[in-house]
């Protein structure tokens, strides 16, 4: 192992592997993920070559290669809690992008909420023991997040009793659905429903798309690969254009909307289960947030402890790079922002099963604030995560932008987060309809409940312009508690504020609609200052639940610099809030300095608590045994460019311009 | 296959129609498009060259190779894409030129290198034999400085003619470095000025362009629920993405004419010995480097995903702008370090006005360093805040007041006994953002200075104030709590600024599409289904995803693995 990082690892001030299990949530569940993690590490069929130096043709195929072993191994090695496969595959798929995978995140759950039970047993069987492999067509080129908006047209046919799908323009050619495009021979379709000359809004519908025993196409259908992306290269996201296609009625799921055989509409009774799927996915994209985030931490900071640059004092030798404190400014902040996300992922889940079990009851009423919490954080959790894993490519300097890093990879899978499963600004909206919506009911004298009490306080006019001079007095800024306070103050404030700006453009305009669009920017701002004060308040909450005193101290440093560091970058808000003084913002600016000082000791164990594998960081820099430089040779000898010593390209063309001289 | 150059020419199905929402976009303009594009490119004899030969080429395909037999370099373009876009006085003044290439000599290749070349006759200024130099026609009546480009085709120079401060090549080929760390400056100097025009901005206004097109062909949701749905660039919430995206490119466009006006003054005054402003070409060079190379980076960034999905995709043409500028944190100077670079330049000079009795003569970019006081903020109204003299003095007031703060934390560290290095490394955050406040002011400075000469033009100066104020609003209010702080700024201040910042919002919205037009890039060089002139973005894009070889070349995996493992679960049953 590199003697910096031994050295850094004997003088942590606290045990690396109990923080694991506080991460994992509990000893047991640690051990039995290294189990699996280990079968995957010792199983030779697993072996493959680095996926940087593979064509994206290449790599698709390993994926789909994985694929078919992964179905055979997880039923050898019995594994079937859907946790236990999450974890399976999160280190068999190494970006976690399977060409198959939406048969089984979206293909079977959607049969499961809207399909009859004859349409279960018809095709539940086929689709779960891969006979046939489906996925999931929403998205069209021309429309994404607003799904009303859809063009692809189901219609009716009562003389054949079959649906007629149509994509009608260029814009509603089926756009990005993973494993379309190469993959799959089957597919759900949501299409806007015409029977008897009315239009009843989308429905979801299974198509067969290519032919079982050859692959082809089937007549009527177009579909590929919708071609070069920023990252997914393992995936086939595709594109579908239907022609006249023909389906057999049987084929709509009809578990609530029906077409009678005669093309009669049958509405819907009730459909909120499909808001849980998307509580659901959301609450996951946390998690997601949270541990992309805490790769690049572990990369970037084990890096910036082996790598020596320049002399803080001439003379004296190279200093570790993360002894520079613009080093530590870029990275802790954001190494407690990964803490800070891995404990909300933890809490949305839980949460969401608590809320799950009050659904299955039948009551509904925690379902709004779920929604909009979710919503909001994914938003807040994405934007963050997305914008820290870049900073700490570009805090390893110029390794950072070699894919030997990981960092890359790291961010281009990531990225689409921000986008797919809701756009974040259209997300952070959401969150502010809700926040609204509980202001003016305050303001209508009733209470609110939840993450959202704080609104109450404003309607007591408890915070009152005269009273705000009180408050800087009750910030203790070594306080956790107290801080969650000042961030709550700064939500409440950005709330108002919202809400009276758009009361405003009301009185200026007559469209609700418009007066909405003209305080979007200010809406989102508010939501944003919401979901940073429900972060604040989930770190500091979890530190109370933490027995082991060593990690409760440390983590403790991390909470506060997490909260002082958000203040200090929207000091702005705090200040025009009256929440802190100039003075207290001073102190602010300079306690976050010496948290930088008093965490830098414990930084490496801090990451090795996340407990990656090397595999899975597939990054040379961030290696565990912190050997780099040797690696790094290693893995760029094994370039496609150096197969040969002298290059095709020098003979085409350098040689003849050369022997023009 | 990430840079596969896409025909951007449409086929027969759309190929005459212009995407009707880009297409209105363009109806009732508030000022000349093309008159704009003039100016941007310093002249209208310099756009109509520059569309001849193609937009904004990159210089770094040059090489120079060593030729031992006659003692001379070979200086070559060897492709259209290797040709020199040079900003400055090429086009019709410059004699001489300094090429930056790529040195090969004993059949190796040694990185980028300076070399004199001599592009004029002396006696009659026509261009030499080899050498296809922009513009020199009779009409030398523009006050602007102009931009031109360079194509060489094998000219030979002397050995002589490489700049060899710090490198140099025997009369045998063999290659020696030498030379002290400080003769390093004036070329680092040099590549860092050059990568403003040819990578930097440019990344960030391809950006745009495609982000901005593509945001009114985009239509999503309705605004209103009795009306189509909304072009994207209608909600707030976008505009709030991409027009200070758009103000920031305009500004850097404006400020890196100046930084050459500059350089290229003190070129000539160093090459002559006279070294005073090379501190101050150092610093501003550094933190310009610094400063540009980050926000086209963000910027270039925040434009891919303002384009949701499709802007994932390669096809956008954004991803590969991204990666490509993004590199640039790193090379020629580690951004950080530029930035700490600046600010000991900053903290000298400072310290050079306290400790001096009567006021010293300050290198231009840091005058305001003696001026800047205590006082407040004048605003009253909403409208004193698109007042560019209120906001620079502003952005003055932050920049001193930071640098002021750096010097004394790192004075009170040293007399407190600490050791002045380490005292350095104690106080570099502080360091930092007194570094980049100034680089921020240096910038709403220029943009405020380039906008002056516009004021002949009041259609187009109009649209222009427009993004010079909204670029100096959205830095302050993207800093609020700089300018709040020492109560610089009141709350109510605070409130009128935001007022004045959404004003200009819906005001750019008008002029947006044709805002971008006026850059005049043509769609092969933004090589992007979603930012092409036309609008006809959908149908670029299913053509163009048609031709990636998933689609052309049959499936393999489905052949080895899928086919056997289907058939293998099918007869299970």
């Amino acid at each position: 192992m590199n003697p910096d990082l031994r050295r850094e690892r004997d003088a942590a001030s606290f045990d690396a592997e109990k923080l694991t299990h506080i991460l994992d949530g509990g000893p047991e569940r640690t051990r039995r993920r290294r189990e699996i993690e280990n079968l995957i590490l010792n199983d030779p069929d697993f072996k493959h070559e680095d996926l940087n130096f593979l064509t994206r043709s290449q790599r698709y195929e390993i994926a789909v290669r994985k694929s078919a072993t992964m179905v055979k191994k997880l039923r050898d090695f019995g594994i079937a809690d859907p946790e236990e496969i999450m974890w399976f595959k999160r280190l068999h798929m190494i970006h976690f992008v399977e060409p198959v995978g939406l048969n089984y995140s979206m293909f079977i759950p959607t049969l499961l909420n809207q399909g009859t039970t004859a349409q279960q047993q018809k095709w539940l069987p086929p689709s779960k023991g891969l006979e046939i492999i489906g996925t999931y067509a929403q998205t069209e080129m021309g429309h994404g997040t607003h799904l009303r908006g859809l063009e692809t047209t189901a219609t009716y046919d009562p003389k054949t009793q079959e649906f007629i799908l149509n994509s009608p323009t260029v814009t509603s050619i089926k756009w990005w659905p993973g494993g379309l495009g190469k993959t799959s021979n089957h597919a759900i379709v949501l299409a806007q429903l015409y029977t008897k000359g009315e239009c009843y809004g989308l429905h979801a519908f299974i198509v067969p798309i290519r032919e079982i025993g050859t692959h082809k196409p089937l007549p009527g259908i177009i579909v590929g690969d919708i071609g070069p992306k920023f990252g997914y290269d393992e995936m086939d996201n595709g594109y579908l254009k239907m022609d006249n296609y023909r389906i057999p009625r049987e084929n709509m799921l009809m578990k609530y909307a029906q077409v009678k055989p005669d093309g009669t509409y049958v509405k819907p009774l009730n459909n909120k289960l499909t808001y849980g799927t998307m509580v659901f996915v959301r609450s996951f994209l946390v998690g997601e947030a949270a541990r992309s985030l805490s790769k690049a931490c572990t990369i970037a900071i084990r890096y910036s402890l082996v790598r020596h640059q320049s002399e803080i004092q001439p003379g004296d030798p190279e200093p570790q790079i993360l002894d520079f404190q613009t080093q530590q400014f870029k990275l802790f902040p954001l190494l407690a922002t990964a803490f800070a996300f891995q404990f909300v992922g933890a809490y949305m889940k839980e949460t969401y099963h608590r809320i799950n079990v009050d659904i299955s009851q039948g009551d509904l009423s925690e379902l709004p604030e779920l929604h909009a919490l979710t919503a909001g954080l994914k938003a807040f959790t994405s934007w963050t995560a997305n914008s820290g894993i870049e900073a700490c490519r570009m805090a390893c300097g110029g390794h950072g932008y070699s894919h030997c890093s990981g960092l890359p990879n790291i961010y281009v899978t990531f990225t689409p987060t921000c986008t797919f499963e809701g756009e974040n600004t259209v997300m952070m909206l959401q969150t502010a309809r809700f926040l609204i919506k509980s202001y003016d009911q305050v303001h209508s004298g009733k209470l609110v409940g939840g993450m959202v009490s704080y609104l109450n306080d404003l309607s007591s006019q408890r915070i009152q312009p005269q009273q705000v001079a009180a408050w800087p007095a009750m910030v203790d800024i070594n306080s956790p508690d107290s801080l969650t306070e000042a961030y709550k103050c700064r939500a409440a404030r950005l709330v108002e504020a919202a809400a009276r700006n758009l009361q405003a453009e009301l009185k200026h305009r007559k469209s609700k609609e418009i007066a909405w669009n003209l305080t979007s920017v200010d809406l989102v701002r508010a939501s944003e200052a919401h979901c940073h004060y429900v972060v604040v308040k989930i770190f500091s909450g979890n530190l109370s639940k933490i027995d082991d005193k060593p990690i409760q101290t440390v983590l403790k440093n991390l909470c506060l610099l997490y909260a002082l560091y958000g203040i200090s970058q929207n000091s702005g808000d705090f200040l025009q809030g009256g929440i802190l003084t100039e003075s207290q913002l001073t102190q602010v600016n300079q306690r976050m300095k010496e948290l930088l000082t008093i965490i830098r000791p414990n930084a490496a164990a801090l990451v090795d608590a996340f407990d990656f594998q090397d595999v899975s960081l597939g990054s040379v820099l961030g290696r565990y045994d912190g050997n780099i430089y040797e690696n790094m040779f290693e893995w760029a000898k094994k370039s496609p460019l150096n197969k040969t010593q002298v290059h095709e390209s020098y003979y085409k063309h350098l040689k003849p311009l050369q022997s023009k001289l | 296959m990430a840079n596969q150059i896409y025909s951007t020419v449409p086929r027969s199905s759309w190929n005459k129609r212009v995407n009707p929402d880009l297409d209105i976009e363009r109806k009732n303009k508030s000022f000349n498009v093309e008159r704009l594009t003039n100016i941007l490119d310093g002249g209208a004899e310099f756009t109509q060259k520059r569309r001849q030969v193609g937009t904004y080429l990159q210089g770094l395909e040059t090489t120079a190779t060593y030729d031992a037999s006659t003692q001379e370099f070979v200086l070559n373009t060897p492709t259209l894409s290797a040709t020199k876009w040079w900003p400055g006085d090429l086009g019709r003044t410059a004699t001489h030129a300094l090429i930056l290439a790529n040195l090969y000599s004993s059949g190796r290749c040694h990185g980028m290198h300076g070399f004199i070349l001599p592009i004029r006759s002396l006696q009659d200024h026509s261009p030499l034999p080899g050498i296809t130099v922009g513009d020199i026609g009779p009409k030398m009546n523009f006050e602007q400085t102009d931009n031109g480009f360079l194509q060489l085709d094998h000219i030979r120079i002397p050995r002589e003619n490489m700049l060899n401060r710090f490198s140099q090549v025997l009369p045998d080929g063999t290659y020696v470095k030498q030379g002290t760390p400080q003769s390093n400056y004036l070329t680092m100097i040099v590549l860092r000025v050059q990568l403003l025009a040819s990578e930097f901005i440019p990344a960030l206004v391809k950006a745009c362009i495609i982000a901005t097109r593509y945001s009114v062909v985009r239509h999503q949701s309705k605004i209103k629920p009795s009306e189509p749905e909304a072009k994207i660039l209608d909600y707030q919430t976008q505009q709030q993405k991409l027009f200070p995206q758009l103000a920031t490119a305009y500004a850097f466009h404006f400020i890196d004419e100046i930084v050459i006006e500059f350089f290229k003054k003190s070129y000539q005054e160093i090459i002559n010995g006279n070294i005073t402003n090379l501190p101050e070409l150092h610093a501003l060079s550094a933190g310009m480097k610094a400063m540009m190379s980050d926000h086209c980076i963000l910027g270039a960034e925040l434009c891919r995903r303002a384009c949701g999905g499709h802007g994932y995709s390669l096809l956008s043409g954004l991803p590969s702008l991204v990666t490509k500028v993004t590199a640039s944190c790193t090379y020629e100077g580690e951004n950080t370090v530029l930035y700490l670079q600046t600010a000991r330049f900053l903290l000298k000079n400072f310290l050079q006005v306290q400790s001096s009795q009567s006021t010293p003569t300050l290198p231009q970019s840091i005058q305001y360093l003696a001026s800047a006081g205590s006082g407040r903020c004048p605003a009253q109204r909403t409208s004193d805040f698109l007042s560019p003299q209120l906001y620079t003095e502003a952005f003055a007031h932050v920049a001193a007041r930071l640098i002021r703060n750096s010097a004394q934390k790192l004075h009170n560290l040293t007399s407190s006994g600490i050791d002045q290095y380490v005292a350095w490394n104690q106080t570099a955050i502080l360091h930092l953002q007194a570094a980049k406040a100034h680089c921020y002011h240096f910038t709403v400075k220029t943009f405020v200075e380039s906008l002056k000469k516009l004021e002949k033009e009041p259609e187009i100066y109009q649209v222009i104030k427009r993004l010079c104020d909204l670029y100096a609003l959205h830095g302050l209010l993207s800093n609020l709590g700089d300018f709040l702080y020492d109560g610089y700024m009141s709350r109510a201040q605070v409130e009128l600024a935001t007022e004045a910042y959404f004003s200009l919002l819906s005001l750019i919205r008008k002029d947006a599409i044709l805002l971008t037009d006026a850059f005049d890039f043509s769609d092969e060089s933004l090589n992007s289904a979603l930012g092409c002139y036309d609008g006809n973005v959908y149908e670029r894009l299913f053509e163009w995803a048609q031709l990636s070889p998933t689609n052309t070349e049959g499936n393999p995996a489905y052949e080895k693995y899928l086919r056997p493992f289907l058939k293998n679960n099918r007869s299970k049953l």
